[in-house]
């Protein structure tokens, strides 16, 4: 008989905020040792309350929106509650009652061809800490308590474990383009809901939870393992199937049944009075709209469309704060082409000389479009705008300062330029020589020499064709 | 009698359900021991910052869930029947006194001493700095000798917080005591039916005192503070049990000597920490907030709470105030811990209604004044007009 996989995603990403999602602590990626990043707040002392970081809620909606949810306009939060060391006040603040976004939709290219993906909800909440143990004890550590989360919880939509990692793939793309996470190793988890039923039924089979995996490969392995499991008990009878949390062994590849105790509690959500229901009005929705870095496809196509390569595309879109950067020289009045160019080539190469990479690149959007646009309007030469742009990210100078400290901006009228290759001429005769018995490429010496004398300043396409002129 | 779990040198008790930074905070349970707070409640600040001083914390009774502080962890027993804030006030130790009215212990205990209280509407005082327990209704309050002691205070700790969310921003507040004449009261006649002769006729006394200032009282009826406190209890017994939970002897205060794993280091700690009320509160409110439960008590108590503040301000659109009793007595006798729930729930119909739906509260004259939302200058008004004819 054939079998038709069904799979749901639960999947938490935490957010690139600059502080917690209740109190002014940095997340725990700024933190060095353990309880670092921990005040009276998020490790649980009495007396202190909850407050809203309104940056969380602006990712949130921003995700929901590259997701084409609907936003809540009223949103609430409740308490869930478990004991457990890494959790400091024994509930987890989350949303159950009024999720922030709903009923939102993403479209996958797989080898299957396009298909849509329904978005349940996507909820808010803060993370919990983590357990170290050494020893005859245990270590608590509250660096990631109140780290905020988004949980994007599906519609059982997933066919194959290849439309999950092509989904999972595509959020982390999203993601990171859209400044909501940096979505690195560990900040991405999945808890995965998997039935098999018969070809052509349309009843669920019996449904297991694989949970809290993070490595894309572990998730399709699981996946994998966890279906043929289904199709063999169905198949064969081989063991049967109840209704459970498993966990993915890595090593062995197999999942495994949890203890009923971590499964079966009752939580007794209920709302959280410390925090307010959180409106979000007209206004503030088109604020956060407008502040939405356009779709990842959207954007592709722009670029696309711009004459940026797939490779460019591929860098650009995997790092916000670069495409922001083009974006911006974009809005300035800079060609995207050529934006790209002077940001993945030359501001690239720069940094890679000081062991540096893109991420490491700070120049303004303001000074990165003045120097292209000095180059742009023919005040320099590329070369120039280059030798400037070292500079800028170098030293942080003022490009147009800087380029008329070093004599950069000499305007080079056609008389004077005319002198120089003269003079050029004079003195390389055997060049002469050489390119008017033919060898072409012997003009590129007699160029060099005119560069040379003209300390990088003049257009090299005029001083081109004007050296071919006077050699005919 | 020994009032102060902590004793500094100052003019303002603070119960010790507040913080003050470096000293030790308790809530009047063992299971918080030794547990010394990093920073001072908002309130305290406010009041240390218009140079009054911290005369020490004062002894409540275990998370400020029974009757006047009675059940105290530290307090020797005889000390504690009236309150022991409330007795620093009436004996002229302290100018005033905070406390945290969560469940009534603070009006009982006021109404008891025989000096005046007030719980201002919710949202009032900022919360940062409360040992809290039911954060849907608590709030902190002010004790003083009488109606003007309690504006004083009032007026320097009312306002704006950004550290707590449920602290009403751009709120604007009135204490200003003015004249009473004209104004309507109402006594509850439910209410009086559930108190002895002694209560009846301190009310009664009451309401005759507030006539001869003109004030216009009369009795009605208005059926809702069973089913107010009720839900009150429900509310508060979720919300404590919640907000206890973090008392687990894992970070801070008791932890039990004896444990083998995790979960034996939970329940013994929090068996040795909690006394029999604190338990009660948790089964009840654990027991409300189950699945089973949920819908018929948690969520119910939540609409009733929208029915009752309909209610109750539609009562205020034609009085001024309700004037009610505080405690069914006029004084409490010593019972026994496993008899507290029962006693406690009994005795908050009186306070309930207020921590329900957020409204303000005045107890002066061992009598109870309750107001409409942000109306405390009235119930000051009518309190100060009486505290003022002997004179």
């Amino acid at each position: 008989m054939n079998y038709e996989l069904v799979i749901g995603l639960e999947t938490h990403v935490e957010l690139s905020t600059e502080s917690k999602i209740f109190c002014s602590c940095g997340g725990h990626s700024a933190a060095n040792e353990p309880n670092d990043c921990v005040c009276p707040a998020c490790s649980g002392m009495p007396g202190m309350l909850p407050v809203m970081n309104k940056r969380v809620i602006e990712l949130a909606v921003t995700a929901g929106l590259m997701l084409n949810c609907e936003i809540s306009r009223y949103t609430t939060f409740d308490k869930k509650n478990y004991y457990y060391p890494d959790l400091p006040c024994a509930y987890q603040i989350t949303q159950l009652n009024h999720p922030i976004c709903t009923n939102g939709c993403v479209t996958l290219k797989t080898s299957l061809g396009a298909r849509d993906i329904r978005i349940k909800q996507i909820h808010m909440e803060e993370d919990a800490g983590k357990l170290v143990h050494g020893g005859k004890f245990s270590f608590v550590d509250f660096n990631r308590t109140s780290v905020p989360l988004i949980e994007i919880v599906t519609q059982p939509d997933f066919r194959s474990a290849e439309e999950v990692v092509t989904y999972l793939n595509k959020l982390k793309s999203m993601f990171r383009s859209g400044g909501i996470s940096e979505c690195e190793e560990g900040a991405m988890r999945c808890d995965v809901n998997i039935s098999v039923r018969p070809e052509g039924s349309s009843e669920f089979g019996v449904r297991t939870e694989i949970k809290n995996m993070s490595s894309f490969d572990a998730i399709e392995r699981a996946i994998k393992y966890e279906a043929q499991r289904h199709m063999d008990a169905l198949e064969f009878d081989t063991e049967e199937l109840v209704q459970e949390t498993r966990r993915f062994d890595d090593v062995s590849g197999k999942t495994f049944a949890m203890r009923n105790k971590e499964t079966e509690a009752d939580y007794r959500y209920f709302p959280d009075a410390n925090l307010m229901p959180i409106i979000i009005d007209d206004e503030w929705l088109e604020q956060i709209k407008a502040n939405k870095p356009a779709a990842v496809d959207e954007k592709a196509e722009d670029y696309r469309a711009a004459g940026i390569s797939d490779k460019e595309i591929d860098m650009l879109i995997s790092n916000h704060k670069i495409a922001k950067l083009l974006d911006d020289i974009v809005a300035m009045g800079c060609n995207a082409k050529d934006g790209a160019a002077w940001i993945l080539t030359d501001c690239a190469g720069i940094l890679r000389k000081d062991g540096k990479t893109l991420g490491d690149l700070t120049i303004t959007a303001e000074k990165l479009f003045a120097v292209t646009n000095m180059v742009d309007k023919g005040d320099i030469n590329r070369n120039a705008g280059k030798k400037i742009l070292i500079a800028v990210i170098e030293d942080d100078v003022d490009p147009v300062e800087y380029c008329k400290a070093q004599g950069l901006d000499k305007k080079v009228d056609t008389a004077m330029l005319g002198t120089v290759i003269d003079k050029v001429i004079a003195e390389n005769t055997q060049s002469v020589t050489d390119y008017k018995n033919g060898k072409v490429k012997a003009i590129q010496a007699l160029f060099g020499a005119c560069m040379k004398e003209l300390k990088g300043a003049g257009d090299p396409a005029a001083i081109k064709t004007l050296l071919e002129e006077k050699l005919k | 009698m020994n009032c102060y779990s902590v004793k500094l040198n100052g003019n303002i008790a603070v119960d010790d359900t507040i913080l003050v930074k470096d000293v030790e905070a308790t809530a009047g349970s063992k299971m918080l021991e030794g547990f010394k707070p990093l920073f001072s409640a908002e309130a305290v600040t406010r009041l240390e910052n218009k140079g009054y001083k911290v005369a020490g914390k004062t002894h409540v009774g275990e998370f400020g869930l029974d009757l006047v502080g009675e059940f105290s962890h530290y307090a020797e027993k005889e000390d504690t029947l009236k309150g022991a804030a409330a007795s620093l006030v009436a004996e002229g130790e302290v100018k005033a006194a905070l406390g945290v009215d969560m469940n009534g212990s603070c009006r009982r205990a006021a109404a008891l001493s025989g000096v005046d209280f007030l719980k201002a509407t919710y949202g009032t005082v900022s919360r940062y700095g409360v040992i809290s327990c039911a954060a849907s209704g608590e709030q902190m309050g002010v004790y003083a000798k009488n109606a003007q002691g309690v504006k004083e205070i009032i007026e320097v700790i009312a306002g704006e917080d950004d550290k707590d969310g449920t602290c009403l921003k751009n709120q604007t507040y009135d204490y200003t005591i003015g004249d009473v004449q004209g104004k309507k009261v109402c006594i509850v006649k439910e209410l009086l039916q559930k108190c002895d002769d002694a209560v009846k006729a301190n009310v009664t006394a009451y309401a005759d005192k507030l006539r001869k200032c003109g004030v216009e009282v009369e009795e009605i009826s208005f059926d809702i503070f069973d089913t107010a406190n009720t839900a009150w209890q429900i509310l508060m017994t979720a919300e404590t049990c919640n907000n206890v939970s973090r008392y687990d002897g894992v970070k801070y205060g008791h932890r039990a000597k004896q444990y083998k794993n995790i979960d034996e280091l939970y329940v013994n700690s929090r068996t040795e920490g909690f006394n029999f009320l604190t338990k009660a509160v948790i089964m009840y409110g654990s027991d409300v907030l189950s699945k089973n439960r949920y819908a018929d008590c948690y969520d119910k108590s939540l609409k009733v709470r929208r029915v009752i503040a309909d209610k109750f301000a539609e009562l205020m659109a034609n009085y001024d105030a309700v004037l009610t009793p505080v405690c069914s007595k006029t004084a409490y006798e010593r019972y026994d811990i496993k008899d507290a729930f029962v006693k406690v729930f009994e005795e908050s119909v009186f306070t309930s209604l207020s921590n329900l739906i957020g409204t303000p509260a005045f107890v002066s004259g061992g009598v109870q004044l309750l107001g409409k939302a942000f109306g405390e200058a009235t119930l000051l008004s009518l309190a100060n007009a009486v505290e003022r004819m002997g004179e």
